[in-house]
C-alpha cells in the first residue's frame, strides 16, 4: 500500500513543473495623508485612463504606518479604481489577513522602460503606400511595386505610374497606370477625371480608345472581373 | 540680388527667343539692368531679334571655355543702355557647353545685373538642361495646342527635379506664358482654352500674347516687339508680363476679338 502510495505521489510530483518567471511591477508608496495620495493617483488616471489596467501593481509601505483597517481600506480604495494590488510589501506579516494580498520581499529595483514606442518604430518602416503631394508630370515615371500609390494632383500626359497595389489620382489622370503589377488582382485604379492613355491592372490592359466615351472626364474606377477589366464611374 | 530667369517650353517655334528678347526689352524699359543669354549652341536666333547679329565678335562658348572675358563677349544694345546680349556660338554645337563652365559664367552675370534671362534651344537635352540648370525662376512659353501644353509639362517636370535649386530641395518658381493666342480660334472653340491648359499644367499664369503680325513685323527689322512698337497688343502683354515678374499685382486680360471694333472703324473711313 505504502509503495504504492509513494510511487503514485511520486508521478504527480514529477507532473508539477515550476518555471521561473520575472514581471516588472508598478511600486505604489503611498504617503501621508493617503487622501491626497489618492487623488493624486485620481489626476493620473484622469489623464490617461486604464493605465495600470493589466499591469502588475505593488504596495510599498515602508515610509507609512497603517494599521490592518487602514491597509484594508487602502487596498479597497484602489480595487475601486480598476487598480488590482498583487502584492505589499515593506510591512510586518502579522497586519495582514488572509482576504489580502500576499506579502512580498526580495523586490529589485529596475528602471522601468516604456514598450509602447519602440513598437510603433518598428511599425513605421513597413509602409506600403507612396503618397505624391504634386502633380505626375509627362515624361516622369513613378515606380513602387511595394503597395499603393496616391496622388494628390494630376498624371500628365506622357507621365507613367505603376504600382505593386491600387493607384488613386486625386486630379486628372492623363497618363499611363498600371496597378497590381506583382499580380494583384484586387488591385484598383481610381481618378477624379479618366483621360488616361492606358489603364492596367496585373497585366490586363485597356488604351483610351477602349475605354468608353462617356465616361471620359469622369470620376471613374477600373477594376479586374475575373480576365476582364471593367471601368465603371465612380458616384 | 540678382534673378536668374530660364525661358523655356521644349517644343520649338512656339515663341522662346521672341518672348526672351520682348521681356528682357520690356524690364530693361523699367530701370532694370538685364542681360539676355542664347543657350541655343549652333542654332542662333537671339542676336538677330535683337538686331545685334553684326557685332558678334565672342560668344557664350568662348567665355565658357575661357578663351574670351565676359565683358568681352556681352554686347550692349543700341536703344537702351542697360540691356545686355550675351549671344551664342552658330558653329558650335551644345557638347562644347560644361555644367562647371555655365555654371561659373552664370555666377560672374549674377554680380553685374539685376535680371539674367536665359533663351533656352527647344528639346531636353543638353543645352535645353543647362540653359535650365542655374535658374531661379521659369517662363515656360506654351502655345493653345496639347502637344506644346504636354511638352511644356515634361520641361515642368525636369525643373522640378533637374535643376540645382531642385536637388538642393528649394523650388524653382515657374511662370506659363501662353503665345500665339487667337482670339478668333480661340472663340470658334478650335483652340485649347486658357483654363484647359492651366488645368493641365497646374502653374499660374504670367501672361498671354495674342498672336500678331507686329511680332512677326518687329523681329524682322531686328528689334525686340516691346522696342519697336511698345504700344502693339502683343507688347502691352509682354509689358504686363514683365512687370508681373517683378512682383507687380497686373490684371490679366484675356486677348477678345476686336473685329466688330475694326470693322467699324475701316467702315467709316470707307465711307
Amino acid at each position: 500500500m505504502h509503495g504504492k502510495a509513494d510511487s503514485k505521489a511520486g508521478i504527480a510530483r514529477q507532473q508539477v513543473r515550476l518555471r521561473g518567471r520575472s514581471y516588472v511591477a508598478f511600486v505604489f508608496a503611498p504617503a501621508v495623508p493617503i487622501v491626497d495620495w489618492l487623488s493624486e493617483i485620481d489626476a493620473t488616471l484622469a489623464s490617461s485612463p486604464g493605465f495600470f489596467v493589466g499591469k502588475p501593481v505593488v504596495l510599498d509601505l515602508s515610509s507609512v504606518d497603517l494599521s490592518q483597517s487602514a491597509i484594508a481600506h487602502l487596498v479597497g480604495s484602489l480595487e475601486q479604481r480598476s487598480i488590482r494590488v498583487l502584492g505589499i510589501e515593506g510591512v510586518e506579516g502579522d497586519r495582514l489577513v488572509a482576504s489580502m494580498p500576499p506579502l512580498l520581499t526580495g523586490g529589485r529595483p529596475c528602471v522601468i522602460t516604456r514598450t509602447e514606442p519602440q513598437a510603433k518604430h518598428e511599425a513605421k518602416p513597413k509602409t506600403n503606400s507612396l503618397l505624391l503631394d504634386s502633380p505626375v508630370r509627362s515624361g516622369q515615371s513613378i515606380i513602387f511595386t511595394e503597395g499603393d500609390v496616391t496622388v494628390l494632383g494630376s498624371v500628365g500626359s506622357g507621365a507613367e505610374i505603376v504600382a505593386g497595389g491600387s493607384i488613386h489620382v486625386y486630379g486628372t489622370l492623363r497618363g499611363r497606370a498600371m496597378a497590381g503589377v506583382n499580380g494583384n488582382s484586387a488591385a484598383r485604379i481610381y481618378c477624379q477625371k479618366i483621360e488616361a492613355e492606358l489603364l492596367a491592372i496585373d497585366g490586363y490592359y485597356q488604351t483610351a480608345e477602349e475605354i468608353d466615351a462617356s465616361l471620359r472626364n469622369q470620376p471613374a474606377q477600373a477594376w479586374l472581373q475575373g480576365d476582364i477589366m471593367r471601368i465603371t464611374p465612380l458616384i | 540680388m540678382a534673378k536668374v530667369l530660364v525661358v523655356t517650353s521644349g517644343k520649338g517655334g512656339v515663341g522662346k527667343t521672341t518672348s526672351t528678347a520682348a521681356l528682357g526689352a520690356a524690364l530693361a524699359q523699367h530701370g532694370q539692368s538685364v542681360a539676355v543669354v542664347d543657350f541655343d549652341v549652333g542654332l542662333r536666333n537671339l542676336d538677330l531679334v535683337m538686331g545685334a547679329e553684326r557685332r558678334v565678335v565672342f560668344d557664350l562658348i568662348n567665355v565658357v571655355q575661357g578663351v574670351a572675358k565676359l565683358q568681352q563677349a556681352l554686347i550692349r544694345d543700341k536703344r537702351l543702355e542697360n540691356l545686355w546680349l550675351l549671344p551664342a556660338s552658330q558653329t558650335r554645337d551644345k557638347d562644347a557647353l560644361t555644367d562647371e563652365g555655365v555654371g561659373k559664367v552664370i555666377a560672374d552675370l549674377r554680380t553685374r545685373f539685376d535680371w539674367v534671362l536665359c533663351d533656352s534651344p527647344a528639346g531636353i537635352e543638353r543645352g535645353a538642361t543647362l540653359a535650365m540648370r542655374y535658374a531661379d525662376e521659369a517662363v515656360i512659353v506654351t502655345n493653345p495646342e496639347v502637344s506644346s501644353v504636354r511638352d511644356s509639362d515634361r520641361i515642368i517636370g525636369m525643373l522640378d527635379s533637374k535643376t540645382v535649386k531642385a536637388e538642393k530641395g528649394e523650388r524653382v518658381e515657374k511662370h506659363v506664358l501662353i503665345t500665339r493666342y487667337d482670339p478668333a480660334r480661340a472663340a470658334r472653340g478650335e483652340m485649347l482654352g486658357i483654363d484647359d491648359i492651366l488645368e493641365i499644367l497646374a502653374t499660374p499664369l504670367i501672361g498671354i500674347i495674342p498672336e500678331s503680325q507686329d511680332v512677326l513685323r518687329a523681329s524682322n527689322v531686328g528689334s525686340p516687339v516691346t522696342l519697336n512698337d511698345a504700344t502693339s497688343a502683343p507688347a502691352r502683354a509682354y509689358f504686363d508680363a514683365a512687370r508681373r515678374l517683378t512682383g507687380e499685382t497686373v490684371e490679366m486680360v484675356v486677348p477678345a476679338e476686336r473685329k466688330g471694333f475694326m470693322n467699324r472703324l475701316l467702315g467709316r473711313r470707307a465711307a
